[in-house]
C-alpha cells in the first residue's frame, strides 16, 4: 500500500490486513524488515472473585481477560457493550466504586475485591434509577447499543458534577463550575451515540444533576 | 490480546522485586499499555499490578510544593484542591486530556510513560516504525504526517509525545522521583522524555529497574496567571495538534516570570528559557509575545502534511500568554 495515499479507508483495510496474516511467519507479513519471533507464555486461567452489582461470582479468568470480557461472556452480565474494545467510544462504561472507567481496557483480575456495579445493578429491584427513568422520558436513545455505556457514565457525571469537580470547560478551575450545557457535553465527550442522541442524553442528565441528590 | 501472566504487588518494594523478572512490565490504569496490546504494539509477558502499592496521595512539600503519588490517578490530581489552587495549569491540562472515564482509570506515572500516537506506531498493519521495530524505518517521514513534530526530531522518528500533562508539568518544573534497589533518584522533567535521535524506541531515561514513584511540583508562582490551550480536530476527546501551557507571574502587568511549554510539536514537551526571558521586564503585549514564539519556534522543520502546525503553535502561543495574563 503506497504510503503516500493513505486514507481512512486505507488505514481500514491495512488493519483488516494485519488481521488476516497474524497467523502467517514473519517473513511474509513483512518482507523488507524481519521482526524477531517473539515468546508467547501461556498463563493459564485462575479463579478471580469478582464483586459485581452486590454478588460474589468466582469466574475462571486467564489473566489477559478483560473486564468487559469477564462480565459479558464468563459472568453471563450482556448490558455492558463491546463497541470499539479500545477506550474510545465508552459503550462498556461500568461503575468501580462509583468510580465511571472503561471496562474494555482494565484487567478483570486487578479488581477482586472492587464494587462493581453495571447497567443491570443501577435500578432498585422494579425500580428504575432516576437516570433511567430521565431517558426514557426525554428519549435520549435510539437504537440503545450505547445507552448502557451512557446511563453509568451519567450516573457518575453527576455525582461528579455535585462534588464541585472541575471540567476542561470550566472557566476557572479553582471555583466550583456552575452546572451548563457545556459542562454536561464536555463531561460527557467520553460517550459516542452514533444515533446522534445527545440533544435528549444532555437534557436528561440536566434533569437529573438539577434534581437535589 | 496476547495472553501474559500478572502479579500484584503489594507494596512499593515488592513491586521493584517483581519488577525485576523477564519481560514483565508495570501496569497502572492499563489505558495504554493494555491498548497497546490489543493492537500487537506491546507484547508483555507479565503485567505487574501496581495499583495496590499506595503512592497514590497528593501532600504537601516543605516549602509550599506539593507531591503528587505516582499512583494518583489523573482525575484526582486534577480535581485535588492543592492542585486547582496552586497549580490551575496543570489541572487544566489533565483534563483537556482523554475523557472522563480514561482519566478515572490513567495514573500519573502512567501518563508519563504514555507512547505516541504515531499511526505508524499505534498500528501494527504498517512495517514500518523505528519506535515499534528499531532499524525498520519510519513510515512517517515519507507518508502521512499531518500529526507529527516540527521541532527536535531525527531522521529515524517524526512522532510527538501525546500527553497533555506533560506540557504541563515541564512548564512547572516538574521533577520526577524514581526508585530502584538500588535507591531513589530526582529527574527533572526536561530530562525525563528523550528527542528520538537514532533510538526512538527508548521514549524516556527511566532505566531498566526503576520504578516512577512521584511527581514533586516546586512552590510556584503561577497559580494566578496560567492557561492551557489545546488545538484539536474536535472540541473534546481528542488529542492536541499543538498545545501550548502557558504560566505568568505578573506584577501589576509586568512580567516578573513566564513559563510557556508546547505538546504536539516534538517527542518531548518543547520549552526554551531564553524565550520566555523575552517577556520578563514587559508589560505582557501580544508583541512580546510574538517574538518569543518565534524563537520558542526557531528551527521549527515541517514534513508534507504538518506546514500549519509552525503558524498554529506561533498564534497559540500568543493567544495562550494573553488568557493566561486576562486570567485572574
Amino acid at each position: 500500500m503506497s504510503s503516500d495515499s493513505l486514507t481512512r479507508r486505507g488505514f481500514l483495510q491495512a488493519g483488516a490486513a494485519a488481521a488476516a496474516i497474524t497467523h502467517l511467519p514473519p517473513a511474509i507479513a513483512a518482507d523488507t524488515f524481519k521482526p524477531q519471533a517473539r515468546p508467547v507464555p501461556a498463563a493459564p486461567p485462575q479463579p478471580v472473585a469478582l464483586t459485581i452489582n452486590g454478588k460474589m461470582h468466582t469466574l475462571q479468568l486467564e489473566p489477559r481477560v478483560t473486564l468487559l470480557d469477564a462480565l459479558r461472556e464468563y459472568a453471563g452480565m450482556t448490558g455492558s457493550k463491546k463497541g470499539c474494545d479500545r477506550g474510545q467510544c465508552g459503550a462498556c462504561t461500568v461503575l468501580v466504586n462509583g468510580r465511571r472507567i472503561n471496562s474494555c481496557l482494565t484487567l478483570a483480575v486487578a479488581h477482586e475485591g472492587d464494587a462493581i456495579t453495571t447497567i443491570e445493578g443501577v435500578a432498585r429491584g422494579e425500580q428504575l434509577a432516576p437516570m433511567q427513568a430521565a431517558f426514557i422520558e426525554h428519549d435520549a436513545f435510539q437504537c440503545g447499543y450505547c445507552t448502557p455505556g451512557q446511563i453509568c457514565s451519567a450516573i457518575a457525571c453527576v455525582d461528579e458534577l455535585r462534588a464541585g469537580t472541575a471540567s476542561a470547560v470550566s472557566p476557572d478551575v479553582r471555583v466550583v463550575p456552575q452546572l451548563t450545557d457545556d459542562e454536561i457535553r464536555e463531561r460527557m465527550s467520553g460517550n459516542l451515540c452514533r444515533c446522534g442522541a445527545y440533544p435528549n442524553i444532555v437534557i436528561a442528565i440536566r434533569k437529573v444533576a438539577a434534581q437535589p441528590a | 490480546m496476547q495472553s501474559f501472566f500478572y502479579d500484584r504487588a503489594a507494596d512499593p518494594a515488592h513491586a521493584l522485586q517483581l519488577g525485576q523478572q523477564p519481560g514483565a512490565r508495570y501496569l497502572g490504569g492499563g489505558t495504554n499499555l493494555l491498548d497497546l496490546a490489543k493492537g500487537d504494539v506491546e507484547h508483555p509477558l507479565r503485567v505487574v499490578d501496581l495499583t495496590r502499592i499506595g503512592l497514590n496521595k497528593i501532600t504537601e512539600n516543605q516549602g509550599g510544593g506539593v507531591r503528587i503519588g505516582a499512583l494518583a490517578r489523573n482525575s484526582d490530581a486534577a480535581n485535588h484542591p492543592l492542585i486547582r489552587q496552586r497549580y490551575p495549569l496543570l489541572s487544566q491540562a489533565l483534563l483537556s486530556g482523554a475523557s472522563a472515564q480514561l482519566r478515572n482509570m490513567a495514573t500519573m506515572g502512567g501518563n508519563l510513560m504514555q507512547r505516541t500516537r504515531c499511526p505508524y506506531f499505534t498500528d501494527a498493519a504498517f512495517d514500518m516504525c523505528n519506535k515499534r521495530m528499531p532499524g525498520s524505518g519510519c513510515g512517517a517521514r515519507q507518508g502521512y504526517n499531518r500529526s507529527h513534530a516540527i521541532l527536535g526530531a531525527s531522521d529515524a522518528c517524526i512522532a510527538v509525545n501525546p500527553s497533555d500533562m506533560n506540557v504541563a508539568l515541564a512548564a512547572l518544573d516538574a521533577v520526577i522521583v524514581v526508585s530502584s534497589q538500588h535507591g531513589e533518584r530526582s529527574i527533572p522533567i526536561g530530562q525525563f522524555h528523550r528527542l528520538p535521535g537514532a533510538s526512538p524506541h527508548i521514549d524516556t531515561n527511566l532505566q531498566a529497574g526503576e520504578m516512577i514513584t512521584a511527581i514533586d511540583l516546586p512552590a510556584s508562582p503561577f497559580a494566578r496567571h496560567a492557561h492551557y490551550l489545546k488545538v484539536r480536530d474536535r472540541a473534546s476527546y481528542a488529542f492536541a495538534l499543538v498545545s501550548v501551557g502557558a504560566a505568568l507571574d505578573l506584577d501589576q502587568g509586568v512580567v516578573r516570570g513566564a513559563r510557556i511549554a508546547l505538546g504536539g510539536v516534538a517527542h518531548k514537551p518543547w520549552r526554551l528559557p531564553a524565550a520566555e526571558a523575552l517577556l520578563v521586564g514587559h508589560p505582557l503585549s501580544d508583541d512580546r509575545s510574538r517574538q518569543a514564539a518565534t524563537l520558542l519556534t526557531a528551527g521549527a522543520v515541517a514534513f508534507k502534511d504538518n506546514h500549519f502546525k509552525i503558524a498554529l503553535v506561533q498564534r497559540a502561543i500568543v493567544r495562550a500568554l494573553r488568557q493566561a495574563g486576562e486570567a485572574a
